[in-house]
């Protein structure tokens, strides 16, 4: 199957340096030997390092990356701005060697829930990084979560997502009994304690933060999103969703209100066509425009014109393949992300621990709640916030942090399909709790 | 946890599912009116980024598409660009015009019959292709009009009287399209500017959109009704005094061309009366026929009637309710009658055909990228004009036109030619437009014609129809008979 996946994004690198520049490039053996040899060793490391992992997850992941490179090399030469091929390209290669470094050390996930605490920290620190750092070091379009060095840019959100997770996950399966418990009844919903309903208002808040502080959207939905799906899985408790649909349209209705940002991205997804004036309505036109010209089949890789649409590259990278691919293209790479994430789900599923339960669950949710934000506000079934498609869009901190999320899946999912002979003499009945076992070992 | 686990999993799912459908939505469902929107530039740049299909008249490509080396990848090139004008039309980034936008969906390969081609052509990776148009244009014929116009502002139409097939189209002055598919946008701006300014309007297909007064070659319709009322004969002796004072009017009187008078001053035949084209005449008897009768041959003969070919045709018309005085002014084709080239050329190509009129069309076959036949041209019967025998009455008057009337200089060696002038007057103190009207052979007629020439062309106020349109359309006949 990697075989397979790296073989289309070779055909499609052909194909658009035929389209694109009339022929092969010369060095076309070059890249295949060196995207070839990529692969085979990353294969071959998962072999070793976690052989009992999913065997899907992987390749469905190349396959993404590899389409991601086509496109933005493809969109690199009809614009004739190079340099984020190459830049992608070395990012895709840190991914993968965090990917392997992940594994590496990481030998069992649940030693990651001693860093519970620190993880939190680390992650709210660098989520909070660029809102009080100065515009001129964090703003870039508007939006202002990134950190700016130089020439090197980067959204430390990404990785806040990550270790976010980690401490909601390690958070919650510590309390999870306290948070489960019944507080008073208020019209048919058991509404937890109040001190124990502490960290999802104090999540909330800081996704509210977000978005006032960053001007970003779709990070603070997906944050709350994780949160309350996390916080629902150790609970078991519906009501902890319900108090996370209102929390969250309470908060939307705020922001829709006060925040003018905000406001325009809603005028812009109800009617892009009467707001033409408004920043970003001819992104939203030209996207569409382009998955209409692609219509069922597609221009072709090469063929259509993507670079009309601005940010290509990156938040729209979608609409791109919606047009060079078609429907069907765009389609096959909806269900290649329902791969991943259903594999994912799967893997929360089969593992034994809470905490790898829990954090198998909340990166595949997060990725499924990421490409449904997304796909979503570039098809116009959303309003549109700026949030990188994983894998496929131009920028490392996404792509490098997105395979370090794979490698936790991965060595989850190693410990989820160890056949259990194999494991050592597991006291039955007893929680898995992480920290002594690792010692253990 | 893992009830919580499969329901969120059913959640994304869900999430999924919604994109899928949406996805669709957009690039199927919606997709027509996002690429119909007129903001959308990418239907355009994308026409311009594949070869679109030749239009093809005899055996030659008129229009076709040579690739270039630029953004845009294929360039519109047109061969006897301004000999073929009219019909080809250009096509530039903002508009076409002519078969270029009447045949549009064919030519990019846009056009739903063309789906299962262009399926193919995906899965070969070859690039969109084109349908090619075949015109009904005779290459000779067409010739001869554009040559015989020169330096004349006027039009020639010529069409096949069995079929309606449009053999020859020519308007003057002409344009070349190829000033206009170039892609240096401000260049071919500037091109188009400096065309739609000119007052000789040289973008105007004068032979389907311009509407002329028709003058005495509207005589053929009162003869047709006159003929067709069975109550005269061409031997009919009709009155045709020297000057006709119009009815209902105080003083106002109609006379004939110079002053002339016809016959005897008192009557003619209704044969004589159209051979020298007498107005007094044909005036009075258009009152007596009615404005009702003149109406519904007229209409027979297509005026009223919008016709695409595939362009759309202006259409020609018969005056609104005229008054008795106005009946008679229309009777010889003066007033608010308007007709277009194509349309004279109809009344002749209906009495040619023992008189069905037949409806015009311009594309004989289109055919596909790979040459499989997916239209082609089906002549049909627009209406019955005349009967037969009155359409033999009116071919035998026609003839005497020619032979020895008005219309002396339509006249071919070895071959009868049927027809009539017109003299129109159109504005005070302005040069009277030409007409001549007519087919050929007479009595087994291969070509019906009409023929404008505007303000008397250089022969200016001494103009007539049977000096300066009669040999124009003379040459137009032979190029096809001769061929």
């Amino acid at each position: 199957m990697l075989v397979f996946a790296t073989l289309i994004g070779l055909v499609a690198f052909a194909n658009v340096e035929i389209v694109m520049n009339g022929a092969v490039p010369p060095d076309l053996a070059w890249y295949a030997g060196g995207l070839v040899l990529v692969a085979t060793i990353t294969h071959l490391f998962v072999r070793f390092f976690a052989k009992y992992a999913d065997p899907v997850l992987l390749p469905c992941v190349f396959l993404l990356n590899g389409l991601g490179l086509v496109m933005i090399h493809r969109i690199d030469l009809s614009t004739n701005r190079g340099g984020g091929t190459p830049m992608q390209f070395v990012w895709t290669m840190l991914g993968i060697a965090l990917f392997v470094a992940v594994l590496w050390f990481v030998r069992d996930h649940r030693v990651l829930s001693r860093f519970t605490y620190t993880a939190g920290a680390a992650g709210l620190l660098l989520l909070a990084l660029p809102a009080v750092l100065p515009d001129a070091l964090s703003e870039i379009n508007g939006a202002k979560l990134w950190i700016r060095l130089g020439p090197l840019s980067f959204q430390p959100g990404e990785f806040a997502k990550l270790l976010v997770m980690v401490f909601f996950a390690g958070y919650l399966v510590a309390k999870r009994d306290v948070l489960s418990l019944a507080g008073r009844r208020l019209l048919f919903v058991d509404l937890p304690r109040a001190k124990d309903l502490g960290p999802v208002l104090l999540a909330w808040i800081i996704s509210l933060g977000v978005l006032v502080f960053e001007r970003d959207l779709g990070s603070s939905l997906l944050f709350f999103g994780i949160f309350v799906g996390m916080l629902y899985i150790a609970t078991e408790r519906v009501s902890w969703l319900m108090i996370g649909v209102l929390l969250f349209v309470g908060g939307a209705f705020a922001a829709y209100t006060f925040v003018d940002r905000v406001q325009m991205r809603v005028d812009l997804w109800l009617d892009p066509f009467g707001n033409k004036d408004l920043l970003g309505a001819g992104q939203i036109i030209q996207g569409l425009y382009g998955f209409a010209h692609g219509g069922l089949t597609g221009t072709g890789l090469g063929q259509g014109r993507p670079d009309l649409i601005p940010f290509a590259k990156s938040d729209y990278i979608f609409a791109a393949f919606g047009e060079e691919l078609g429907l069907a293209g765009a389609m096959a790479i909806l269900v290649v992300y329902l791969l991943v994430v259903a594999r994912g789900m799967r893997i929360a599923l089969a593992v034994r621990d809470g905490f790898g339960k829990l954090l198998a669950a909340g990166i595949s949710l997060a990725l499924g709640l990421q490409v449904f934000v997304v796909v979503g506000g570039v098809t116009k079934l959303i309003p549109l916030t700026g949030l990188t498609t994983p894998f496929l869009s131009q920028g490392g901190s996404s792509l490098v942090a997105n395979w370090a999320l794979i490698a936790l899946l991965l060595r989850i999912s190693d410990a989820a399909r160890r056949p259990v002979e194999e494991k050592r003499p597991d006291r039955p009945d007893r929680k898995a709790e992480a920290a002594t076992e690792v010692i253990a070992t | 946890m893992n009830k919580p686990v499969r329901h969120l999993a059913v959640a994304v799912l869900v999430l999924f599912a919604l994109l899928l459908v949406n996805v669709n939505y957009v690039q199927v469902i919606d997709a027509e009116d996002l690429r119909n929107n007129p903001d959308n530039t990418r239907t355009l740049q994308d026409s311009y980024s594949r070869p679109r299909g030749q239009i093809v008249a005899g055996d030659q490509a008129i229009a076709s598409s040579r690739a270039t080396d630029d953004a845009r990848k294929y360039r519109r090139v047109y061969r006897n660009g301004p000999l073929y004008a009219p019909a080809t039309g250009y096509y530039t980034l903002y508009s076409a015009t002519g078969i270029e936008r009447a045949e549009d969906s064919m030519l990019s390969g846009d056009d739903d019959r063309l789906f299962v081609r262009r399926v193919a052509d995906l899965l070969q990776g070859r690039e969109q292709r084109g349908a090619s148009v075949a015109l009904t244009l005779n290459a000779k014929a067409q010739r001869a009009a554009y040559q015989a116009l020169k330096g004349h502002t006027g039009a020639a139409v010529a069409i096949d009287p069995k079929t309606g097939a449009i053999l020859a189209m020519a308007t003057s002055p002409s344009y070349d399209p190829n000033d206009l598919s170039g892609h240096n946008d401000r260049q071919v701006s500037r091109e188009y500017r400096k065309l739609a300014g000119d007052d000789r309007q040289p973008l105007l297909n004068r032979g389907l959109s311009a509407r002329y007064p028709p003058g005495s070659t509207f005589k053929l319709v009162t003869a047709a009704a006159a003929l067709s009322s069975g109550d005269y004969e061409p031997s009919s002796k009709i009155s045709s005094p020297t000057t006709y004072r119009l009815p209902g009017t105080g003083s106002a009187t109609m006379r004939n061309f110079g002053g002339e008078v016809c016959g005897n001053g008192r009557e003619q035949s209704l044969e004589d009366a159209l051979t020298i084209s007498c107005n007094t005449a044909f005036g009075k008897l258009a009152v007596d026929l009615g404005d009702d009768a003149m109406r519904e041959q007229a209409e027979k003969f297509g005026f009223g009637q919008t016709f695409e070919v595939p362009m759309v045709c202006a259409k020609s018309v018969y005056p609104d309710s005229p008054d008795a005085a106005e009946t008679a002014l229309t009777g010889i084709g003066q007033f608010d009658v308007a007709a277009t080239p194509l349309q004279m050329a109809m009344v002749s190509g209906a009495i040619a055909n023992r008189g069905v009129t037949m409806q015009p069309y311009l594309v004989s076959e289109i055919k596909a990228p790979d040459l499989k036949q997916i239209q082609r041209a089906d002549p049909q019967e627009y209406d019955r004009a005349v009967s037969p025998q009155v359409a033999d009455q009116m071919t035998q008057m026609m003839k005497s036109v020619v032979a020895q009337g008005t219309g002396t200089q339509a006249q071919l060696p070895d071959t009868e030619v049927a027809g009539k002038t017109g003299t129109a007057q159109h504005a005070k103190n302005q040069p009277p437009h030409a007409w001549f009207t007519g087919f050929a052979p007479a009595d087994n007629p291969e070509v019906a014609v009409a023929v404008i020439v505007e303000d008397g062309g250089d022969l200016g106020s001494e103009a007539t129809g049977g000096a300066v349109a009669a040999p124009i359309a003379r040459d137009v006949m032979r190029a096809v008979i001769n061929q």
